[in-house]
């Protein structure tokens, strides 16, 4: 079940206040100010997005429409803005211009990360981000959606079903027999699937996959690959990926960046075929 | 039972917990029971170093659960404790009564001294224990969370924030050396008489204080326990170790930070309101940013991250420093210095990580100060490797 | 223009002019008659010696009527009681500050039995008229200090009938301005007790402006006491001008006190933002380096006591050695086995600063050692009688800037100046490139900790050096770098100028220690708006 399907009232979201600071001990379900509106098929816009670093522009009035369900990959060369994109729907920078919408009526730049999070966006970082100090299961309990309020994770644990859905995930990312093992202790491809299942436990709408397999042996790039094919359709998927024999091997709609804005659009052959695109990583 | 199952992996700890119990039942009989001319009579004297020594190991463990676990690494903690100090002193303070040398029934004699003429606000109520109690916790934790809520939200992590307690507990103690500040200024609060009708120096007396010591600090562990082994405690860690994951997974991460700050605080209150009848003086010194940074050596010495090493830190550097300033005071600076280097140079585990009894959930240190300062180092190795 | 004079070398001119004073007094013989008895010299000084105390006054105006330079001095021993007279030998003497006695009418020494002079005595009514006679007398010397000393006498003691005439003589010859505006406020101070309403309104009219307290406190007794409403409201207002200007060099004044300690600030705070800005580290032990510095100058001034000028100048390189050493030695023995581990070194630095500081305290004793000011640099610029600028302060402050100046010049223009920046943004990459990271390491560390010393030789110029003199400037030069950012030394310019200024500003209102907590007060809600500074890295490399 969505969290957002729990919202129940709608709170001032923009820069947490004072009470907000005591609200956050009790009951803690900071949501959105309405329900996820995907009327118009269409999960994420992106319109417009400037970045700039010290007058070096990250993205460049970038625009993106992702729909719901989609598997949708994104590639570029170096220091096109793949990760400066993701850092700004996930709430980390806030441009200097643009605006990023959630469904139709959900504006993510007025939310804190984590709220974005809770909401149903999801972030697997380019680097495996795991807790190592906690077993796999402790991470996955850690990413469970579920009442993150201060008092609650000091007095209540888990429920039968959130359980069961640890378990769930567990198998659905191939470390169930592994559960008790300390993430610290996993292998590379292993903590890239324990962070995929983190975010599975957060029964996000959408899935931003950073790099998912870099470094990966060609065995565990083909899971990776199988378990994101799975995944769409019930949940929106971004994927940034550099290998472009797996990002074939997965992408239906392919999103090209250049220089922080989005150069070219369409299926793999078109863009593989697409001179601009041709130019840019051939030309230089 | 809950207890047991809170000690069931942590056997350090129940060790520590079964020697300050058996402590509890020794100290007491033998200082009044046995007869002063018995070998193992303990003198008054030293049941009153051991309470105080009870004290530090409950401000340690204060400090553990904020930097062992959450690896926020407060230089400030002293203040808390001052402040709960503070707040007991002006209850001892109220309870002296037309005792005083000036014997002004209403005013403590450094007022009378100052030619006030009545109390000042905040000193009304302290005539009652029970809100003198309710002030020993409450104003730490009003600190506490006022001033965390400020630095957390804005993201003051690392280095930024133990400077920045350190500047809060630095301040503090200028303000209190301040008469005007209706504290007692350079001399603080002393000349205690009587509390809650128990004369202050009477054998019973200590002898309670160091129980009630002992009791506080044993609750506080189990406590602590409870909220590490919790999933809250499992957050903590997890935003110890990867600050920005925690916050994607959905947790409001200042909110953590903030409620195990306040209650890491109020602890240390409630460690300075014990301190303070038991040595008999409260004065602005307790705020002193050496204080503070020294309390963090018990803990790094004992091994942060498993809450009893600070207990035994505690315990090992307060009695090395009874030693070495009986011996030869002016060598305990060298030695106190020489500690700081060796631990986080060789023993970064602490004492406790020497007998490798550590549970190896709790010893990663390794990743605690990672995330926490955006050092140029670690910035740029982000960069380095995206490209 | 402003004259700028030291009161120190005033004295001497004083003394020395006295002496060898050349100066004619024509305008005197006028204002007096002369009618008693003696009239030369040597008579009317005998009559000085051996006439009753009310006669005295009347024999020192005849004294000073005369076109005799020698008068100056007598009266001056006089009134100083240095004036003694022999019964016997019936011979006048004045006593110098040795104890030796001169002849008051030969100016020769004394050469026979001195144990038969007694004091001339003089009391306090005679003592005042002597100091306006002397002052009368000093007015038309040719030497301007003089002159103006006597002007500021008068002005200070108030004028009486005669006076009041040979300054309104004076004053339109006087060609120097500061002199004649003092003589000016003089004169108007004296018209203030006229009875014509007219001249009190104009004598109210040219004190508006005047910074001279005498010339306050008249005004303020004018504008309530003065039975004349026309007067007392011109008074009000012309206090209010007053009140105007001198708010307004307050405020000059406050704001030099903040840029003083904002260099004393710059300069401890500027090594720390080096070594944290370009290392990531906390150096706690950056205070005591400090400390190190100003031992260094105290020593050096031991070793040559009697060139404390020069002993300073090379106080400044041999503080940056000796300082920049134990940074190496601190770097290199414990730091670098603590990188990307902030909070540790932060434990392990602090370790080294309470060794230092008690190793401080068995080499020196704890007791403070005063370090001696270079002549140049001790007394003060006195600009007007409200602003007055001392000159260690304002050397200091040059100083300050000259070291931010060196640095930025160093960073930006030499090769290791590159190499820092280069680790400083990108240690990987830097390393790749074949920067010597580690050795860039050492001497970033060394360069801040020598800073350090240098902070520490300017610290000991203001105050005595103790081994907890660097504790006390750790604190605040931390919250410079929390304010200024550590993006860039500009910041800690900015942050430590800034603070400087807050905390001068606040102290009148709040006092030295609530004014301190009061500014971290400050500095908490400034960090809601810019966690990192006011010069932050920015980029990614500042993302988190």
């Amino acid at each position: 079940m969505n969290i957002l399907a729990q919202a129940k009232h709608a709170l001032p979201v923009k820069d947490p206040d004072f009470s907000n600071a005591l609200n956050g001990f009790g009951k803690d379900v900071d949501n959105f100010g309405a329900p996820l509106d995907t009327s118009k098929r269409t999960i994420l816009y992106v319109e417009g997005i400037t970045v700039s670093f010290d007058g070096f522009r990250a993205l460049n009035n970038l625009n993106l429409y992702v729909d719901e369900g989609e598997l949708r990959c994104i590639i570029g060369p170096n220091g096109a803005g793949k990760t400066t994109m993701m850092d700004v729907i996930t709430g980390k920078t806030k441009p200097d211009a643009g605006t990023v919408y959630f469904g139709q009526q959900i504006n993510l730049l007025e939310l804190s990360e984590h709220q974005i999070a809770r909401g149903g966006i999801g972030r697997k970082f380019q680097k495996p981000t795991i807790f190592e100090a906690l077993t796999v299961y402790e991470n996955l309990e850690l990413a469970t959606a579920s009442n993150k309020a201060v008092w609650w994770t000091l007095t209540k644990s888990l429920n039968g079903e959130q359980k069961f859905r640890i378990d769930e995930v567990l198998v659905q990312i191939g470390l169930k027999e592994l559960r008790y093992k300390n993430a610290g202790a996993l292998s590379h491809g292993q903590k890239q699937w324990l962070e995929i299942g983190m975010l599975l436990m957060q029964s996000p709408r959408v899935l931003l996959v950073d790099e998912p397999v870099a470094g990966m042996t060609g065995e565990e790039t083909e899971k990776t690959a199988e378990l994101l094919l799975s995944l769409a359709g019930k949940h929106s998927v971004i994927v940034v990926e550099h290998d472009m024999k797996f990002v074939r091997s997965i992408a239906r709609k392919v999103t090209v960046l250049h220089q922080g804005s989005v150069l070219t659009e369409g299926t793999m052959d078109q863009v593989q075929n697409d001179p601009k695109v041709i130019e840019v990583y051939l030309g230089e | 039972m809950l207890i047991k199952r809170l000690l069931l992996n942590d056997r350090g700890g129940a060790i520590v917990l079964a020697l300050i119990a058996l402590m509890m039942i020794i100290v007491p009989i033998s200082n009044l029971v046995l007869p002063t001319s018995s070998p193992l009579h303990l003198s008054t004297f030293t049941v009153t170093l051991l309470g105080k020594f009870l004290c530090y190991a409950l401000l340690a463990l204060s400090v553990d659960l904020i930097w062992g676990y959450c690896g926020i690494l407060s230089l400030g903690q002293g203040a808390f404790f001052s402040l709960g100090g503070y707040a007991m002193g002006m209850y001892l303070m109220r309870q002296i009564g037309a005792r005083g040398q000036y014997g002004n029934p209403e005013l403590p004699d450094f007022m009378v001294f100052l030619n006030w003429d009545h109390l000042p606000w905040y000193w009304l109520g302290f005539d009652s224990f029970g809100f003198a109690l309710l002030m020993v916790v409450l104003v730490p934790g009003l600190l506490a969370f006022v001033f965390g809520w400020l630095t957390f939200r804005s993201r003051v992590t690392g280095v930024y924030f133990s400077i920045i307690t350190q500047a809060l507990t630095y301040a503090l103690m200028l303000a209190f050396f301040r008469n005007e500040m209706g504290f007692g200024g350079n001399n603080g609060l002393t000349d205690f008489k009587d509390i809650i009708g128990h004369p202050i120096s009477a054998d019973s007396t200590r002898i309670a204080l160091f129980l009630c010591s002992g009791a506080a600090l044993m609750i506080a562990y189990i406590v602590c326990r409870y909220i590490v082994t919790s999933r809250f405690g499992r957050i903590v860690i997890s935003i110890r170790d990867a600050e920005s994951r925690t916050r994607f997974c959905g947790y409001k991460v200042e909110s953590y930070k903030l409620w195990i700050f306040v209650f890491s605080s109020v602890l240390a209150g409630i460690a300075g309101a014990l301190y303070v009848p038991q040595v008999g003086i409260i004065n602005p010194g307790e705020f002193s940013p050496l204080n503070s940074i020294e309390l963090v050596v018990w803990v790094a010495t004992g091994g942060r991250g498993t809450l009893f090493g600070a207990i035994v830190g505690a315990f090992t550097v307060n009695y090395g420093k009874t030693l070495f300033t009986s011996y030869s005071p002016e060598t305990w600076l060298f030695a106190l210095g020489a500690l700081f280097v060796i631990v986080t140079l060789v023993l970064p585990k602490g004492l406790v990580g020497l007998f490798g009894r550590v549970k190896k959930s709790e010893s990663a240190h390794e990743a605690i100060d990672n995330e926490n300062l955006a050092t140029p180092e670690i910035g740029a190795a982000k960069i380095a490797e995206e490209k | 223009m402003m004259t700028i004079f030291i009161s120190r070398f005033l004295k001497h001119f004083i003394v020395a002019s006295l002496l060898i004073c050349t100066g004619v007094t024509n305008s005197f013989a006028q204002t007096e008659e002369v009618s008693a008895t003696p009239t030369d010299f040597s008579g009317l000084v005998l009559q000085l010696a051996t006439g009753s105390l009310s006669e005295r006054a009347e024999t020192v105006k005849k004294l000073a009527a005369l076109k005799d330079n020698r008068s100056t001095v007598i009266i001056t021993a006089l009134e100083q009681g240095n004036l003694y007279f022999d019964s016997i030998t019936n011979k006048v003497g004045i006593k110098d500050e040795s104890g030796n006695f001169s002849d008051a009418i030969t100016l020769s020494a004394v050469s026979s039995d001195i144990s038969n002079f007694k004091k001339i005595p003089v009391n306090n009514s005679l003592r005042n008229q002597l100091r306006s006679l002397l002052s009368q007398l000093n007015l038309s010397s040719e030497d301007e200090a003089i002159r103006l000393s006597a002007v500021k006498r008068l002005l200070a003691d108030g004028l009486d009938e005669d006076s009041a005439v040979i300054i309104e003589k004076q004053s339109a010859s006087e060609k120097n301005k500061t002199i004649k505006s003092a003589m000016t406020i003089a004169l108007a101070l004296y018209q203030l007790k006229n009875t014509d309403e007219k001249i009190r309104i104009k004598a109210v009219d040219q004190l508006r402006g005047s910074l001279e307290p005498e010339a306050r406190s008249a005004l303020t007794e004018t504008s309530t006491t003065d039975e004349s409403e026309a007067v007392r409201n011109t008074a009000i207002s012309a206090l209010k001008s007053i009140e105007n200007t001198v708010t307004y060099y307050r405020f000059s004044e406050s704001i030099f006190f903040g840029l003083s300690l904002g260099s004393v600030l710059l300069l401890s705070a500027i090594g720390l933002a080096i070594t944290f800005g370009v290392m990531g580290v906390i150096n706690m032990a950056h205070g005591e380096l400090m400390m190190i510095g100003a031992y260094t100058t105290w020593v050096i001034q031991q070793i040559f006591p009697n060139q404390i000028a020069y002993s300073l100048l090379i106080a400044i390189p041999t503080a940056f050695l000796v300082a920049g050493a134990v940074g190496v030695v601190i770097e290199r023995g414990v730091i670098r086995f603590l990188y990307g581990r902030p909070l540790e070194t932060l434990l392990a630095t602090f370790g080294l600063s309470l060794i230092l500081q008690q190793a401080a305290r068995s080499i020196f004793t704890p007791l403070n050692r005063a370090v001696s000011l270079p002549e140049w640099m001790s007394g003060s610029m006195v600009i007007n009688p409200v602003l007055s600028i001392t000159y260690n302060r304002l050397y200091i402050l040059i100083f300050g800037i000259l070291v931010f100046v060196l640095l930025q010049l160093i960073l930006k223009k030499t090769s290791l100046g590159l190499k820092v920046r280069a680790v400083s943004q990108n240690r990987t990459m830097a390393r790749a490139v074949g920067v010597r990271a580690s050795w860039v390491d050492a001497l970033t560390f060394g360069l801040g900790s020598g800073i350090a010393g240098i902070a520490g030789v300017a610290l000991s110029q203001l105050t005595n050096v103790g081994p907890n003199l660097g504790q006390a400037y750790l604190i605040d030069s931390f919250m410079v770098v929390v304010f200024g950012g550590v993006g860039n030394l500009w910041g800690t310019l900015v942050g430590a100028m800034g603070l400087g200024i807050i905390n001068k500003f606040l102290e009148p209102y709040a006092g030295a220690v609530l004014a301190k907590v009061l500014v971290l007060v400050l500095l908490i809600l400034f960090i809601q708006k810019k966690p990192k500074g006011m010069f932050p890295q920015k980029g990614r490399a500042a993302a988190d």
